[in-house]
This record gives C-alpha cells, structure tokens and sequence, in this order.
C-alpha cells in the first residue's frame, strides 16, 4: 500500500501551469476521489505520479521514493488513462497478455473473468472496439494489474450506465478483497462520491480541498432566510456562494457550525439545509474569472 | 435504499440500521451484514461503512462476536423506543400541530380522526 507524498509541485507547457505549487500527503490504503474541473489539472498530476513525465519543479515521494525513471516502483504503478494506452493493432487477448507480462501483480484469471462481465470481444483487434469496450479494456487492465498503486483518470467515462457500474462493483470488491492505494479522477460526482474514503478538489493547478469525502459532505451549510438576516449571520464566515430569491437569501457557508452559531441560527429565524459534496464541489471551483 | 450525497453517508448507515432494529425488522441477537457486504451491497466505501458499524457498536445497539460478525443487542429496540420517545412530541407532533394550524384544521379535528382509526395509531 503505497503512500504518496506531493511537495510544491509544478508543471509548466511554455506559459501554462498545469500545476501550480501543489502538496498533499495520502496516507495509502484507501480510495481516494481527485475530483477536479475539465483542464484543473487532473491529468497532469496523474501523469507525474506515475512518471509519464517529469515535473518543472517540486517533489513526489511515492512509497518514499522518487518514480522518476525508477522502474522496479514504476512497476508497481498503473496509470489507466481514458484513451487505455494500449497498442491499437493488436488483438484484445494479445493486450491482456502483454500487460500480464510487464507487470508482477498481474492476475490474468481476474482479468479474463472482467473481460467476460464487460463482454469485451477477445478476438477483435482494439481499433475496432467501440468507445465503451476500449474504456472497459482500460478499467480491466487496471483492475486486474493488482498493482499497489492504481489510477483511474477518468477511464470509465465512455461506458454506458450498467458497465460502469459493473466497475463500480468489481473495484469495491476487489479492493474490499486486496486493499491497495487507488485513485479515481472524475467530474461525475454524484455518481461515484459514495467510493471514496478520502477527496482531493483541484482547481486551476492548486489544490482546494483534501479531506475524508463524509468529513467535506458535513462541512457545507447552505443558510436561507431574509438578506439582511442572512448576511448579519454569514458574515466573518466562509460564504462560497449566494442565491437571491425577492428577499429571500441562501447562502453557502463552507465549515462546521459550532453550538452557539447553530443556536444563533435557529434564535434568528434562519433554515440550516445540507450542502451535497457536488454542490460543494461547484462552489469550491467556480471562479469569478471563468 | 440509496444513500443520499448531502450529508456523511457512514451517519446515513447508522440512522438506517437503527431504523430498521427500532421497527423490528433486525430483531434481537440477529446478525447484521458484514461491512464488505453492506459496502458491496449499497456501492459504497468499506471504510465508510465499518465508520457507520463502529458507531453503533460504541454506542452498545450492537455488539460483536470475534471470528463470526455483529449482531444486535437484546435492549438496543428498547434503548431507542425510550430515547425516540423522549423526542417524539417535539420532532413528530410539534411540526404536525404547526401546520395544522397553517392550514385551519383544528385539534379537535386532528383528536377525532386518530380515534376514528381505531383508537392507536399504526405505524
């Protein structure tokens, strides 16, 4: 179960920072949900922790090492990415041998056993696969890699409904089986929220939020009532995001309420409702500059 | 059954299991799903749920026996009967009467149709 630790880390294309000074530390062992907007930084960052490329500055420790051109911990690292990163002429039963070979932890019976729940045609070649059976590909090769570390960006998006969550349910039972760090990258919030035990946000290359996914689904507050009540509540608090309706105001308040605030809510007249993590996640990464 | 995503899902697991024991449907010394069943059963976290287990077995509605599983303990329907109680008439009457009175109907009303059920109320 690898750990991974992320120092000040920064990737620049010419002018462009993909990443912007990012650092976080994952403890390893769990599921983590890097949740992020179309060009956040998603990809980028995956990309470096599996050493698909090499940062512009700043540190990752992966199990304590450096994966920069270190192959036996590269290994042990499988990054599938949405497109699968698999050779486009070759059949599907040659990929699944080839990825068996190159990795240790590969277990080809799982492997032939997804390929028969996503009924993935082991016969054609992979150009030939639709958008759907390609993405199955990829999520059976990360599955089935076993690998200590295991990425999905974004790799499920192009299978329907009830494929994804055959995925859905293969990962949970195979991690509930063989604990190992797993990261799952998505803008499908809702659909996926309830797999993670902790959530990495990012935004525009820095990090927002990392905490246990039920921590951050108790920390949004969204408080409605008449404006000037609203505001005289809300001020000195982090307010994400406003709603005017006449008089009425809702407010999204990002933080616990302690006792005296909650009475001090309920005193003033004011409706306290949940915040989904979704929600939370809109207001956290809409910026004014967008 | 499906867990909502506006409040801490291991908080939703124990307000269901505590539900289902308060209506009798998990009885005295039944056993409960394992935290990897409930976790596949729900498509959810297994550490979520082992979250939402523990907090019932701190708080004594259940208890565990190594090697075998959890089960639910002999007094936890009682536990709950008395401390829902407790809260009945401000969670469950209070708003009833509240909008009650938002819509005219007066007590007198809302007494005699409970007692033209058949005297108690079902649930």
């Amino acid at each position: 179960m690898f750990t991974i630790e992320v120092d000040d880390l920064r990737l620049s294309f010419g002018d462009t920072k993909a990443l912007d000074g990012m650092s976080f530390r994952l403890g390893g062992g769990k599921i983590y949900g890097l949740l992020g907007r179309n060009g956040s930084g998603k990809t980028s960052l995956l990309s470096l922790l599996a050493a698909f490329r090499r940062p512009t500055a700043g540190t990752i420790r992966i199990d304590g090492e450096n994966p920069w051109e270190n192959a036996p911990l590269v290994r042990q690292i499988c990054l599938i990415r949405e497109s699968g990163d698999v050779y486009d002429q070759e059949k599907v039963s040659c990929v699944v041998r080839t990825a068996g070979d190159l990795r240790p932890s590969f277990d080809r019976d799982y492997a032939d056993r997804l390929v028969e729940r996503f009924q993935i045609p082991t016969r054609k070649r992979v150009q030939a696969l639709s958008r759907g059976q390609k993405s199955a590909l990829g999520c059976t090769l990360g599955l089935a890699s076993r690998a200590p570390l295991t990425i999905f960006d974004e790799s499920y998006l192009g299978m329907d409904a009830p494929s994804r969550y055959a995925f859905y349910d293969e990962l949970l039972a195979d991690y509930s089986d063989q604990p190992r760090t797993v990261i799952v990258s998505t803008h499908l919030i809702e659909e996926v929220s309830s797999l993670f035990e902790e959530v990495i946000i990012i935004d525009r290359g820095r990090l927002v939020a990392h905490d246990e996914a039920d921590m951050l689904r108790s920390r949004g507050v969204a408080v409605t009532g008449p404006q000037e009540v609203v505001d005289t509540f809300t001020a000195g608090l982090t307010v994400l995001g406003t709603q005017r309706l006449g008089g009425t105001k809702s407010a999204t308040v990002f933080g616990e309420l302690n006792e005296t605030q909650l009475s001090a809510a309920r005193l003033a007249g004011l409706d306290l409702g949940p915040v989904s993590l979704q929600d939370l996640f809109v207001h956290l990464t809409t910026g004014v500059n967008r | 059954m499906s867990f909502d995503d506006r409040s801490p899902i291991y908080q939703q697991i124990a307000d269901k299991i505590k539900r289902d024991i308060l209506h009798g449907d998990l009885r005295a010394d039944d056993q409960v799903m394992s935290t990897n069943q409930y976790a596949a059963f729900y498509r959810i976290n297994p550490a979520t749920a082992a979250k939402g287990f523990h907090q019932l077995l701190d708080e004594g509605y259940l208890y565990k026996r190594r090697g075998i599983g959890m089960f639910v303990s002999p007094d936890a329907q009682e536990r709950l009967r008395t401390q829902r109680r407790e809260r009945f008439f401000s969670d469950v009457v209070a708003p009833m009467v509240v909008e009650a009175r938002a819509l005219g109907i007066p007590l007198e009303e809302i007494i005699h149709h409970l007692n033209g059920k058949d005297g108690h109320v079902h649930d």
